[in-house]
């Protein structure tokens, strides 16, 4: 399972990467996404892997601390979700305006064989 | 609870409920937004006051105060912290708020909706991330700044402004991937988000996990790092400050000085208790890319073409400066780096409020009336002389020159002003260095340090001369009140600290010795105790 999870995170985070740095802002926004998602599994993972436990406390085994998965990072996740998911909401209408302003989408504004 | 207790929440509080008041009323009625928002940043001025008199209060290396939030007990709450330097931080940043939101009600609040919302958002951003003592609170509060800092970049919108801003957006964006990767590797080393419990653990912790920390703390270093643009994380700088209207260009002097704020707080995380030592390697790194930042600086100032580049190079500058304190490592460094940190906050401030005031000599200077003229005088008509409103030309424009020589003179170090004591104290503690011994980078660090000082002089003579000198005639630049006061405001600031560089520097020192023991400070923190319900005893 490790593994698989390590992979997932590698492969998102490197296409994120990669797409981050490609000339149009349509990749630009992909590649954000992407590598917020790789971020927020990473995160996730910090609180280390645990199969078949809940974050939150139930009415029996409440005082084994060990039946339970960590549930800090699992919170910080759904708040940096929340807050990417804004970010990126405002960068889309930010491109959608430079798209209007400058007639392309490319990132600088201009296209490469204009300048 | 009494007031005072409540005070650390306040510079979080004001902001967030006056953008949240002002954000609904309609943009036509000014009066009432203007009235609000500078209330609430005058108010701010005075708790920070309140709150820099407090912490200066204290002895010892204790907190002046903690605030529990949610009354949780520490370390399981998020906990606001008040320290010498957090307080200071908070006095900075409201006395630059106040000559940024003055002059934007000459005409720059209008450019764009919600002008003062996003002010105070940005304020509660800034107030909250010199406050917390918790890593992700940290992320939240970064987060906060940064969007009101994407509104305050695109304010008056145009495509300049969007295309800048579009790039601006992707490099914070960016830089807070970085910041999460490392928030969670250090949570994953120490099992802990309180800034103090890590700093406490970090000595306790297998040799294994000690490294995973320090990749985590070096990781959120670098999300640092582009916070406060050094050399190569800074090519967004210049472009996105540059086309910023002039209240929110004003205003990003502090932004910087946040990330570097958060790597002096990350410096006291990772040093366990006994390895000062230790860190001659980290500190070599910083010492090299701060050397390499003033190099790029230099250059760029040189090439520098108008007085909004040359103003967003002077940030970088600053920040190349104070890294190359902060890689020291010694008491006196730290103290002359903050030194100067206040200074060139301040003069960066009234630089780029200044330079928005020249540009308009320029703008509607010689070329258009020469034009005009020529065609008036084309059809045989002959221009009536104009009367002239608010304060006449040799006024106007002397203010003008003399700002600019007193930020010339602030910004590049020469004597006699507290640019110069800034630098001078920080040139006393390279040769000074903690391993005893003066080296052959401390010479080149020097070197570069004065020599970023001469590219900026050359630079500032240089455009000086072109807006100045050159234009056979100057448009007679209209200064209303509002706007010249701020500009003079910081001057004046800065000015004042040349009178009062002694008590400054006694209370950095005091900062400082407050700053190089974080381990009794996170002790008190960690030690602070809920506050009894009511009808309840205190345990």
């Amino acid at each position: 399972m490790e593994l698989i999870f390590a992979l997932a995170v590698g492969v998102l985070c490197s296409a994120g990467i990669w797409l981050l740095l490609r000339p149009r802002t349509f990749q630009v926004v992909m590649g954000l996404s992407i590598l917020s998602y790789g971020v927020n599994l990473f995160l996730f993972a910090m609180g280390r892997l645990k199969l078949d436990s809940a974050p939150v406390l139930a009415a029996k085994n409440a005082h084994e601390a060990t039946k339970y998965a960590d549930p800090i990072p699992q919170a910080l996740v759904l708040t940096a979700i929340v807050i990417g998911f804004a970010m990126l909401a405002l960068f889309l209408v930010v491109m959608i305006a430079s798209r209007g302003l400058t007639g392309t989408d490319h990132v600088d504004g201009v296209e490469e064989d204009e300048q | 609870m009494s007031l005072s207790q409540h005070l650390p929440i306040l510079p979080i509080l004001l902001p967030m409920l006056t953008a949240a008041a002002l954000a609904p009323v309609s943009e036509f009625r000014r009066n009432i937004k203007v009235t609000v928002g500078v209330t609430s940043v005058v108010l701010q001025l005075i708790v920070a006051i309140a709150l820099l008199v407090q912490a200066d209060a204290v002895s010892g290396a204790n907190p002046a105060a903690v605030y529990l939030l949610g009354n949780w007990s520490p370390p399981f709450g998020i906990v606001l912290m008040v320290d010498r330097l957090s307080a200071l931080m908070l006095l900075l940043t409201a006395l630059l708020a106040l000559p940024a939101l003055v002059y934007s009600i000459a005409r720059w609040d209008r450019v764009g909706v919600h002008f003062y919302a996003i002010f105070q958002l940005l304020l509660m951003g800034v107030n909250g991330a010199f406050l917390t003592n918790d890593l992700f609170n940290l992320f939240v509060f970064f987060e906060i700044m940064l969007a009101a800092s994407y509104g305050m970049v695109l304010h008056g919108s145009g495509t300049a402004r969007v295309k800048a801003g579009l790039r601006y957006i992707v490099v914070n964006l960016a830089s807070s991937s970085i910041f999460l990767v490392g928030v969670g590797l250090i949570y994953a080393a120490s099992g802990s988000l309180s800034m103090s419990e890590i700093t406490l653990l970090a000595g306790e912790l297998s040799s294994s996990n000690y490294a995973l920390l320090q990749a985590g703390a070096a990781i959120l270093a670098v999300a640092f790092l582009v916070k406060s643009a050094v050399w190569p994380l800074n090519f967004w700088l210049p472009t996105s400050y540059g086309v910023a209207v002039a209240p929110a260009a004003a205003m990003f002097a502090i932004m910087t000085k946040v990330g570097f704020y958060s790597l002096f707080r990350l410096w006291a995380i990772v040093v366990p208790e006994d390895a000062v030592a230790g860190l001659q390697d980290e500190a070599h790194w910083i010492m090299a890319l701060a050397a390499i930042t003033l190099l790029f600086a230099s250059l760029g100032m040189l090439a520098a073409q108008d007085l909004r580049r040359m103003s967003g190079v002077n940030i970088i500058a600053s920040t190349g400066i104070l890294l190359s304190g902060l890689s020291l490592g010694t008491n006196y460094a730290w103290a002359a780096t903050l030194f100067y940190l206040i200074v060139s906050t301040f003069v960066v401030g009234a630089l780029f409020l200044l330079i928005d005031l020249l540009e308009r000599i320029r703008q509607f200077g010689a070329d258009m009336l020469a034009v005009t003229v020529e065609a008036f005088e084309a059809q045989g008509m002959v221009l009536p002389e104009q009367e002239e409103i608010g304060v006449s030309i040799p006024a106007g424009l002397a203010f003008l020159g003399f700002g600019f020589v007193l930020c010339s003179i602030l910004v590049t170090g020469l004597p006699p002003l507290s640019g110069f004591l800034a630098k001078f104290t920080l040139l006393v503690a390279v040769l000074n260095p903690a391993e005893g011994a003066v080296h052959w980078w401390h010479w080149v660090l020097m070197l570069l340090i004065i020599g970023s000082g001469l590219t900026g002089i050359i630079t500032f003579l240089r455009l000086g001369i072109r807006v100045f000198w050159v234009p056979e005639s100057h448009a007679r630049p209209h200064l209303r009140i509002i706007e010249a006061a701020p500009v003079a405001w910081l001057l004046i600031l800065c000015i004042a600290l040349t009178i009062w560089a002694g008590p400054t520097m006694g209370y950095l020192n005091r900062t400082v010795a407050t700053l190089s023991e974080p381990h009794a400070s996170a002790k008190a923190v960690l030690q602070s105790t809920p506050v009894a319900a009511p009808g309840e005893t205190s345990p």
